[in-house]
């Protein structure tokens, strides 16, 4: 079981290493999303600071949905897929390790920016550790719920968009506790009880979604 | 014993046919009788708001929509695990055709409450805590049906929704509670419509009254539109 | 070993087949013949539990798959339409990782052996570079590692193979056979596979 699992996550990191430029559209989008909003609302500090978190959240919010798409899409393209389904260990088991993988390609990269976005916005080095730390508990999130959307929506005609309608609305959470989190840092208050609170939604979608997600691809692959 | 034989009678979608029409035409002409009465209560016989003047008689039709778009959610996602489980294409039929009625009253709370939100707030649209919830939850149904709709094969369609909807129900509680303690955090509207003044038993008889008619006409839609469901697939 | 039982199957609202059973033994070899869209692939689906029959249903050892999983899909080796590789990686890479996630370790000894024995050099080309044939090659090494699951279910295991290849799978699929294994498999070429129990399912 573990073998597979690790396993798994070699061959998509193997993969992913091979085919570098996936990931990089995925990052430059959500650099250049976040640099939009200033041409859009214009450059006043106070202004791009009061919206800083908020932005980077939502841009990080909009380039995990681009990545999400192709996380099953290719093994069920090539049948590499029904290997997974007819393979030995539990499905969840499979997909969770598929979806840690999706996370250390496109999420982990995008903790490691984001002080980066953060530094256009001026928001204060200050905030930048609560930033880090709600896009790390954060984004894992974004990934395990995400994915049992792109598991639903696999094969289907206009599954993209389809794939942001039915996800985005289940984000809302990790969005209002992500930037929430750092808007209490930025007024002076303790960040701790958001942040505990996307640790407990991290918890909670670690133990629950992966069972959904190989419930979603049998579904699917029916 | 004979009970649990009639159930599974029941539970075939062609021996439900004619029973879902005979209990939809009377649930619609009892929703219709009971919306006409407590729409009287509620613009004739209620007293007049000393806060809010007459705006507030919006909340004989707002609040018992926006309960039961969140109910209707509730008993959707219920039918469509009772299918994925038992695998019984009756259950999965009855989720599919109470989405629309669901986002229907959904539609209906937040369009109720803009109207309400203009001369209370001055604004047909601010961030109160309900309002962005019922937001969501309209996108919710919206993405369950978006979802059906796309899928050709009927089973697949029946249990990809039933997963997202179960998914989606599980949410509800937790998008519910981000989004009132972000609320909170921003310093939204203080004025809430359904923390409506002390409220006349008149008043509340005309809610009650709503209520019931709104619940008579979830099942008379919901069931007429089973039927289609049923015509078309069998 | 194999019980399917009143199988029915719809696609698309359109009946496949209905009522089909059939039992397969240990040193069985049963051919699925039918025309284009007469529901080949899809018993072979229903055989291995990627799909599930509208009704009727298929038994290993007696028990039903949908009850066993993991248990039933450990004694199986199913090839399907798709050559499941992964174009960016090698047919080394690709035979050990499915050998891994179908429970089997495969040391790279073994691997290239495997590879060899189907004329493919195990080197560091990308399964991308090769041809549509040598793909196919590359999927059907798995069965050379394969020699302990008792049931192969192929589906065209000899399409886009040259004579050469296609003589070594029958080969391969005979001497499994001899050894007691059942194989299913799907094929439009006249394949004359020397077992003694061949049976044909004709559907459509």
């Amino acid at each position: 079981m573990i073998a597979a699992a690790r396993c798994v996550v070699r061959r998509d990191l193997l993969l992913a290493l091979r085919r570098p430029s996936d990931v990089g559209t995925a990052l430059l989008f959500f650099v250049i999303v976040a640099s939009l909003f200033p041409l859009g609302i214009g450059a006043e500090p106070n202004q791009l600071r009061a919206v800083a978190p908020g932005v980077i959240w939502v841009a990080a919010l909009l380039s995990s949905m681009l990545s999400l798409s192709r996380l099953f899409a290719a093994d069920h393209a090539d049948g590499t897929l029904e290997q997974m389904l007819l393979g030995v260990s539990p499905l969840g088991v499979i997909a969770a390790a598929k979806v840690f993988t999706h996370w250390l390609v496109s999420g982990l990269p995008l903790v490691l920016i984001a002080p980066l976005i953060a530094l256009q916005y001026d928001l204060p080095a200050s905030l930048y550790g609560t930033l880090a730390l709600s896009l790390l508990l954060g984004t894992p999130v974004l990934s395990l719920i995400g994915a049992i959307g792109a598991a639903l929506t696999l094969g289907l005609r206009g599954g993209g968009v389809l794939l942001s309608l039915l996800v985005l609305p289940l984000y809302v959470p990790v969005l209002i506790m992500g930037a929430g989190s750092v808007d209490m840092a930025a007024a002076g208050l303790a960040p701790q009880g958001q942040l505990q609170l996307l640790g407990a939604l991290l918890l909670l979608a670690a133990a629950f979604a992966p069972w959904a997600i190989a419930a979603a691809l049998r579904i699917s692959t029916e | 014993m004979s009970a649990a034989i009639k159930w599974y009678w029941f539970s075939s979608p062609q021996t439900f046919f004619p029973l879902a029409g005979k209990i939809a035409r009377w649930s619609a002409v009892g929703a219709g009788l009971l919306a006409a009465a407590g729409l009287y209560v509620g613009f004739f016989v209620a007293p007049t708001d000393a806060q809010q003047g007459e705006a507030y008689r919006i909340i004989f039709i707002h609040v018992p929509a926006a309960w039961m778009s969140m109910f209707l959610y509730v008993v959707m996602a219920f039918w469509a695990g009772i299918g994925l489980a038992f695998n019984t294409r009756l259950s999965s039929m009855m989720a599919s055709a109470i989405a629309p009625t669901g986002a229907l009253f959904t539609f209906l709370a937040l369009w109720t409450g803009a109207l309400w939100g203009r001369p209370t707030w001055g604004a047909y649209w601010v961030w109160d805590a309900r309002l962005t919830s019922e937001l969501i939850l309209l996108f919710l149904y919206l993405g369950f049906m978006a979802l059906q709709a796309a899928i050709d094969e009927p089973r697949r369609a029946d249990r990809a929704g039933a997963l997202l909807a179960i998914v989606g129900v599980v949410n509800v509680p937790i998008i519910y509670y981000s989004v009132t303690w972000w609320n909170t955090l921003h310093q939204g509207a203080s004025v809430s419509l359904t923390r409506a003044p002390s409220m006349a038993s008149t008043m509340l008889t005309g809610m009650l009254l709503m209520a019931l008619a709104f619940w008579l006409y979830s099942i008379a839609a919901s069931l007429a539109r089973v039927r289609c469901i049923i015509k078309e697939r069998e | 070993m194999l019980e399917a039982s009143n199988l029915d199957c719809l696609r698309g609202g359109r009946a496949l087949f209905r009522s089909l059973s059939f039992a397969l033994q240990g040193g069985e070899l049963l051919r699925i013949v039918g025309a284009n869209g007469s529901g080949k692939t899809s018993l072979l689906k229903i055989l291995c539990g990627l799909l599930s029959p509208e009704a009727g249903e298929v038994r290993w050892q007696g028990t039903p798959i949908p009850n066993l999983r993991e248990d039933f899909t450990r004694h199986l080796v199913y090839l399907g339409h798709a050559p499941a590789v992964k174009d960016d990686l090698t047919a080394a890479e690709n035979l050990t990782v499915a050998c891994t996630l179908a429970g089997r370790t495969a040391s790279p000894q073994q691997a290239r052996e495997a590879l060899e024995s189907y004329g493919l050099a195990a080197n560091d080309v990308a399964v991308r570079r090769l041809s549509q044939g040598q793909r196919r090659r590359a999927a059907l090494a798995r069965l050379l590692l394969s020699a302990a699951a008792p049931l192969w279910l192929l589906d065209e295991p000899f399409a886009a193979l040259d004579a050469a290849a296609a003589r070594f799978t029958e080969e391969l699929i005979a001497s499994h056979v001899a050894q007691g294994g059942a194989v299913v498999y799907t094929t439009h070429q006249e394949a004359t596979i020397g077992a003694a129990a061949l049976r044909v399912v004709e559907l459509g």
